[in-house]
């Protein structure tokens, strides 16, 4: 049980997906334009990398090694087509305003690379709970940074108004550039946080989700690294 | 001809794959620390991106027409992944001087959010065969555009004093978002 509870701080706090290891930034500039919108993606991620978890760690010792990627896939794509069936049905708006990410949660690095890295070496309890920890905090992550695109692009919190009326909405938060300008922001806080670059210090990573594809273990992206490190020492 | 122009521009430039989908964020941050290998990487996506949205169109006629349509997610994934695959040994057999320059950046490209996007809007928006392609190749061109220039503020950026905190990918983001500003420009012109 401990192990479970253990599970969930680590997905929340210690190795939250959106703020420390900075993965899946696709859904997180793109869906966070208001904070339901942040706090559904975040849910339905939660739904599919729970269960694929679960399911891929039943599965762990039936998988064989060299075909565990695209049997991942599939298993992923399994997920994501029922729980948009299920959105489909239950809660068409929120559907209807997630519209594409929501099939793109299939490429999202955080679910293989959950997948990789820990359902296939642990048992099925605490990948389930691994899963939900991962997804709590991508919806923690979500959700705060649509909370604070929300305040200051329309002056509105879960649609309910905050600001003053005289506050003038600063509209470019809530448009694809506000998108970057955000995340910018808390990649330079975080950057502060943790310790800042020395001065003439070449960043380790040569390809990364906003330089952090050093931490993402899907097993791509590690593959990734050692052609793109090949290529530029011919180069 | 005048709505396929439509379709092509309006994919290239007013809605940027890159800068107001964010599909294809990965390699856009990762991919553009030079000019040289961000074009590499355009070019093969312009490859993948048009080969894959040629190649998704049929296969969901097949779907439709055996009504299992919701399994577009799980054709499309592997159907791409495969598609690149076969791509790189067939580069590699036979144009190895291709492959040698476009090589690199085919495995990257199966979990580019970008050429599922694209596949899935194709559908989503019904265009047929011809505007799908169109819509593709014009989809390609605007990341490849994206990710040049990008690569050319970077190369520029090397040689600024940034504030230490915002070194690396902070004041990548925040040029990304300055790019995303002048392609709203865009969105006057269809």
């Amino acid at each position: 049980m401990s192990g479970c509870i253990e599970r969930l701080y680590n997905g929340l706090i210690k190795e939250n997906p959106t703020f420390v290891l900075m993965l899946g930034m696709c859904p997180t500039l793109a869906t966070t334009t208001s904070a339901i919108n942040a706090l559904g993606m975040g849910l339905t991620t939660l739904a599919v990398l729970a269960f694929s978890n679960l399911v891929i760690s039943i599965l762990r010792k039936a998988i064989p090694d060299g075909v565990r990627i695209p049997a991942y896939i599939v298993i992923v794509a399994t997920l994501v087509t029922i729980v948009q069936m299920l959105l489909q049905a239950y809660l068409p708006s929120l559907n209807k305003s997630l519209g594409i990410y929501i099939p793109l949660i299939v490429v999202n690095c955080i679910i293989l690379g959950r997948a990789e890295s820990y359902a296939s070496q642990n048992p099925p309890h605490l990948s389930f709970f691994d899963g939900i920890g991962m997804g709590l905090g991508f919806t923690m992550g979500l959700t705060s940074i649509g909370i604070f695109r929300e305040l200051l692009g329309s002056g509105t919190i879960f649609n309910f108004r905050i600001m003053p009326a005289a506050f003038e909405p600063v509209s470019i938060f809530v448009m694809a550039p506000g998108a970057f300008f955000v995340l910018a922001a808390l990649t330079a806080v975080l950057n502060r946080l943790k310790g800042l670059p020395e001065d003439g210090v070449k960043s380790e990573t040569t390809i990364g989700c906003g330089g952090s594809c050093s931490t993402c273990t899907d097993s791509h992206c590690l593959a990734n690294h050692d052609k793109l490190l090949e290529e530029e020492g011919q180069v | 001809m005048k709505a396929l122009l439509l379709v092509a521009i309006g994919a290239a430039l007013v809605n940027n794959v890159v800068l107001s989908q964010f599909l294809g964020l990965c390699p856009f941050l990762g991919v553009s620390r030079k000019v040289g290998t961000a074009a590499g990487m355009g070019a093969a996506v312009i490859f993948v991106i048009t080969l894959a949205s040629a190649l998704t169109w049929p296969v969901y006629q097949l779907l439709a027409m055996a009504h299992i349509e919701y399994l577009q997610t799980i054709v499309f994934i592997l159907l791409i992944a495969a598609l690149v695959q076969l791509v790189e040994m067939f580069l590699k057999k036979f144009s190895p001087a291709l492959y040698k320059s476009l090589g690199v950046y085919l495995p990257l490209i199966t979990t580019n959010c970008a050429v599922l996007g694209v596949a899935i809007n194709n559908i989503g928006k019904s265009y047929n065969f011809i505007t799908s392609v169109v819509n593709g190749v014009g989809t390609a061109v605007g990341f490849t555009l994206a990710i040049v220039i990008m690569a050319g503020i970077r190369e520029r950026i090397e040689y600024s004093p940034i504030p230490r905190a915002f070194r690396g990918s902070p004041i990548v983001l925040v040029s990304a978002g300055l790019m995303a500003m002048a392609f709203c420009g865009f969105s006057g012109i269809i």
